[in-house]
């Protein structure tokens, strides 16, 4: 059964089990390996995307919870005002060792710069806890945040 | 023998399989230059476009260490090209032409620190012997900078371009006299340099051994034998062929070096999340038999018979510690004791590998040595080394792993059941954290002698390790140069062992992660016992400035020069007075160690509140030598290395075993650390020292544990003796 949604602002129909995971649908049949699989059981984050406007795994997002969806990838990130400004901090301060966890962390910072321009410490650390760095690149993040954090705050003033 | 040592061995003979000339040699054995408009190549690394663009080969795997953007570095500065100019690309593996390429031991940075830079140079030599030719003036009236020639004289200029196609043709030079920059003039090394691919990171492209997809890819997934060791007995597939998208079942006897260590059975079909949903179908009799009676409480009940015994094996004995124990002032006693850990590298294990109809075998892979995967590969599948490929991809994370070649031989196991189509075996994160080479536990019981003036005068250390027939398995010795024996007159470590079925291997600092917490944690008993505090009571042990040479002939001499210089440093950046904390529920420890060349002390601050223990700041001084080559990168491996330490003392759980098969599941189960179980900070010193430049991969991470339990104790009067540390 064909199932649409829209991916990265452009409709995208694909057909396959409507059980198959959100992560392997766009990683297989569209083409789009920017997101990562980590532990296959939404514990890690590597895999997050933002599905209408919230950040969710999209390893345990049935294809079928995400028809007719609006879904932002690491790939198409950028095209937002906030998630502009979170990837030029990533870039700026490099953020990466490995990297492959990055997407993942730039998802939902986006997510929570969105939701929140000025966060907390803990407000990061709540946003951000769902999220695993193996090379513990952790206090980049938090820099990384709070540079994008100002960056929206300066544009919208 | 240090098993650590072997494998060092096995990289610097494999250095120089291909010979010891050509890794020199190769670096300017020219290609012919190509006419019109193709980049003219000066040597095996540098080729240099029309428009001036220079492309450097990166050679080593970058496993988020920074060697792609650092080794390149090297070679531009000595070609004095403007880094804006540089384009990077990921060479091949191909070790007679580019030298030893692994990333492990922290040993890209000695091994390259001279050749890189003598082929940067000898490049510019070319470049500059070219001009010289075409302006008929004298080599030395000439200068370079930012990929130009420039004769000052007659103010002419040209670009690295323009001379390229005839430099191509001009006879290489010496490359051992091959001139080199005073480090003063350096103009790139030194300077803060984001990582090269960091741009494509934070854009999602494929980079990975995971997001590798030649044309017509199949995807595999196995279902291994629960129990390491264990054999393939027989399966039947009728069930898993008839799932939708299976297109092969490929039993797996050869993972491992001797083979039967990773028996398996691979689904093979046209996507992995189908073939992973149907290998479930799979009904696989194993045989675990003589495997299934290993457990972790089985060595724990074993550590504690052997401790209480005498050592099977000497490790290091000088004098008589027990004659030494017998007069000290006071003696101290303690066992200390540390688990299997997994590497759980966020990328689960991957490659991808194409059969050639021709018997030709390519390789994507995200391998850490790529030059012992090929000889495994080659040996198990009966194949010529040379009539394979290997690419290399960006590595979602190393740390030793991915220094094993299973995952390889697997794939191409895989790959010759299916002929002409590329396939990508993917383990799940299960498969991950059951089927890796585990750190391995251990345990030490350890006895001190102190005289009357506080003076540390006798050692022993009875270590209970895993092993057979006499001899430690992958990562599971120890050195019998360990500090502070060679200082003192009258030591013991003696070593006695257990068997395990599981396969052993690197974990980040292999050894040291585990001996510094043992050695540092119990000399601050010591020092407590003695009256002082561990800075000053390894400041007296340290003794004059001398050299301990290591018990392994690949390893240099402990200098304890450089170890009091970054002990000092180190107080004096934290502020260590050696006083007891004053605040409840505070407190305040230090940590020492030296590995893979970098002396490393760290001093911890932390807080204890309802059991919980949140680490406010580490302090760090690192003595590497004389140059910080990418300040940007070091401070950013460094500051990993001490939380990736934190997490292994405080977050991480052992790696448990029930009748011979590892339990742990996800990381719900072995938990990694988290975003809001960071530090506050991690601040850095470095001690420049006129050494030459080492690596940073790995030594800051062991003095970081120690200084944690040293830091428990002066928070609450508890030694914790036992990793992961908790205070439950």
């Amino acid at each position: 059964m064909a199932i649409s949604l829209t991916v990265n602002r452009k409709p995208r129909t694909v057909d396959v089990e409507p059980d198959k995971p959100l992560l392997w649908v766009l990683r297989e049949d569209l083409g789009m390996p920017g997101t990562k699989f980590g532990c296959g059981a939404g514990l890690c984050g590597a895999c997050t995307v933002i599905l209408n406007g919230e950040a969710v795994r999209s390893c345990q997002t049935p294809l079928a919870d995400a028809a007719g969806k609006d879904i932002v990838t690491i790939e198409g990130v950028a095209a937002s005002p906030v998630g502009a400004k979170v990837v030029e901090a990533w870039t700026k301060l490099d953020v990466p060792q490995c990297g492959y966890c990055q997407a993942g962390q730039i998802m939902s910072a986006t997510a929570l710069l969105t939701a929140t321009p000025k966060p907390s410490a803990d407000e990061v650390t709540a946003g951000m806890a769902g999220n695993i760095c193996r090379c513990a690149t952790y206090l980049r993040i938090q820099k990384a945040i709070a540079e994008a954090s100002k960056a929206i705050s300066g544009a919208a003033a | 023998m240090n098993a650590v040592s072997v494998s060092r061995r096995s990289f610097l003979a494999a250095s120089l399989a291909g010979g010891a000339a050509l890794t020199f040699e190769a670096r300017l054995a020219f290609a012919a230059a190509p006419g019109g408009a193709a980049p003219a190549m000066l040597g095996v690394f540098v080729s240099i476009a029309p428009d001036n663009t220079v492309t450097i080969l990166a050679k080593n795997p970058e496993i988020g260490q920074g060697v792609k953007t650092m080794l390149p570095m090297l070679i531009a500065e000595e070609l004095d090209v403007a880094w804006s100019q540089v384009k990077i690309r990921q060479a091949d593996e191909n070790q007679d032409k580019y030298g030893p390429q692994f990333a492990g031991g922290s040993m890209t940075t000695p091994l390259n620190w001279l050749p890189a830079r003598q082929a940067g140079a000898g490049a510019r030599a070319m470049l500059v012997a070219a001009a010289a030719q075409q302006w008929g003036v004298p080599v030395a009236s000439l200068t370079t900078s930012d990929g130009m020639v420039k004769h000052a004289a007659t103010g002419r200029t040209i670009t690295y371009a323009a001379l390229a196609p005839v430099a191509a043709k001009v006879a290489a030079p010496d490359l051992e006299k091959v001139a080199l920059k005073d480090p003063k003039d350096f103009k790139i090394i030194g300077k803060p340099r984001p990582g090269v691919d960091t741009p494509a990171i934070v854009k999602g492209e494929p980079l990975f051994g995971i997001d590798a997809h030649p044309q017509g890819m199949l995807y595999a997934a196995m279902v291994k034998c629960p129990v390491i060791s264990g054999t393939l007995k027989s399966f039947d597939d009728a069930a898993v062929r008839k799932e939708k998208g299976v297109l092969a079942v490929v039993p797996i006897t050869d993972g491992e070096i001797p083979a039967g260590k990773h028996n398996a059975v691979a689904v093979v079909g046209d996507s992995w999340w189908r073939v992973h949903k149907a290998r479930e179908k799979l009904a696989v009799q194993w045989d675990t038999a003589g495997f299934d009676g290993y457990s972790t409480e089985g060595y724990a009940a074993q550590a504690k018979a052997l401790l209480g015994a005498a050592p099977a094996k000497d490790l290091f004995k000088a004098g008589d510690a027990d004659a030494a124990l017998a007069k000290a002032a006071k003696v101290v006693t303690a066992d200390y004791a540390y688990p299997f850990l997994a590497h759980a590298n966020l990328e689960p294990q991957n490659c991808t590998a194409l059969w050639h109809p021709d018997g030709k075998l390519e390789f994507w892979a995200p391998t850490q040595d790529p030059g012992t995967a090929r000889a495994d590969v080659a040996k198990v599948l009966g194949i010529d080394p040379a009539s394979m490929t290997i690419h290399m991809t960006r590595i979602g994370g190393g740390f030793g792993r991915r220094l094993m070649s299973d995952f390889m031989i697997q794939t191409a196991c895989i790959a010759k059941a299916v002929p002409g189509r590329p396939v990508k075996l993917l383990y799940d994160r299960t498969d991950d954290l059951r089927n890796d080479y585990f750190r391995p536990g251990g345990w030490h019981r350890m006895t001190a002698g102190i005289d009357a003036s506080g003076a540390l005068v006798a050692l022993k250390d009875h270590f209970i390790t895993f092993g057979a027939d006499g001899k430690p398995m992958r990562a599971a010795g120890m050195l019998a140069s360990e500090f502070p024996g060679p200082a003192l007159t009258d030591v013991h470590y003696g070593m006695s062992m257990i068997k395990t079925n599981v396969t052993t291997g690197w974990l980040r600092a292999p050894t040291s992660n585990a001996v510094a917490f043992v050695f540092q944690g119990f000399l601050d008993e010591v020092a407590e016992a003695a009256g002082t505090d561990l800075p000053s009571l390894m400041i007296k042990t340290l003794g004059a400035p001398r050299k301990f040479p290591s018990s392994d002939p690949d390893e240099p001499a402990f200098d304890t020069a450089r170890a009091r210089g970054v002990v000092e440093a180190v107080c004096k950046f934290a502020g260590w007075t050696g006083k007891r904390s004053a605040t409840a529920g505070k407190g305040r420890g230090f940590g020492f160690y030296f590995s893979h060349r970098g002396y490393f002390a760290e001093v911890v601050d932390l807080t204890v509140a309802d059991g919980q223990i949140t680490i406010d700041k580490v302090w760090v001084a690192g003595d590497i030598g004389s140059q910080v080559i990418n300040p940007l990168n070091a401070e950013h491996q460094m500051q990993g290395a001490v939380i990736d330490g934190i997490a292994q003392a405080l977050v991480w759980q052992p790696i448990e075993q029930k009748a011979g098969a590892v339990t742990q599941e996800n990381f719900g189960d072995f938990p990694l650390i988290r975003i809001n179980q960071a530090p506050g900070d991690v601040a850095i010193t470095w001690v420049v020292t006129d050494n030459p430049p080492t690596g940073l991969g790995e030594p800051t991470l062991p003095p970081v544990i120690p200084a944690i339990a040293n830091a428990i104790k002066d928070a609450t009067g508890k030694r914790l003796r036992s990793l992961p540390m908790s205070l439950a």
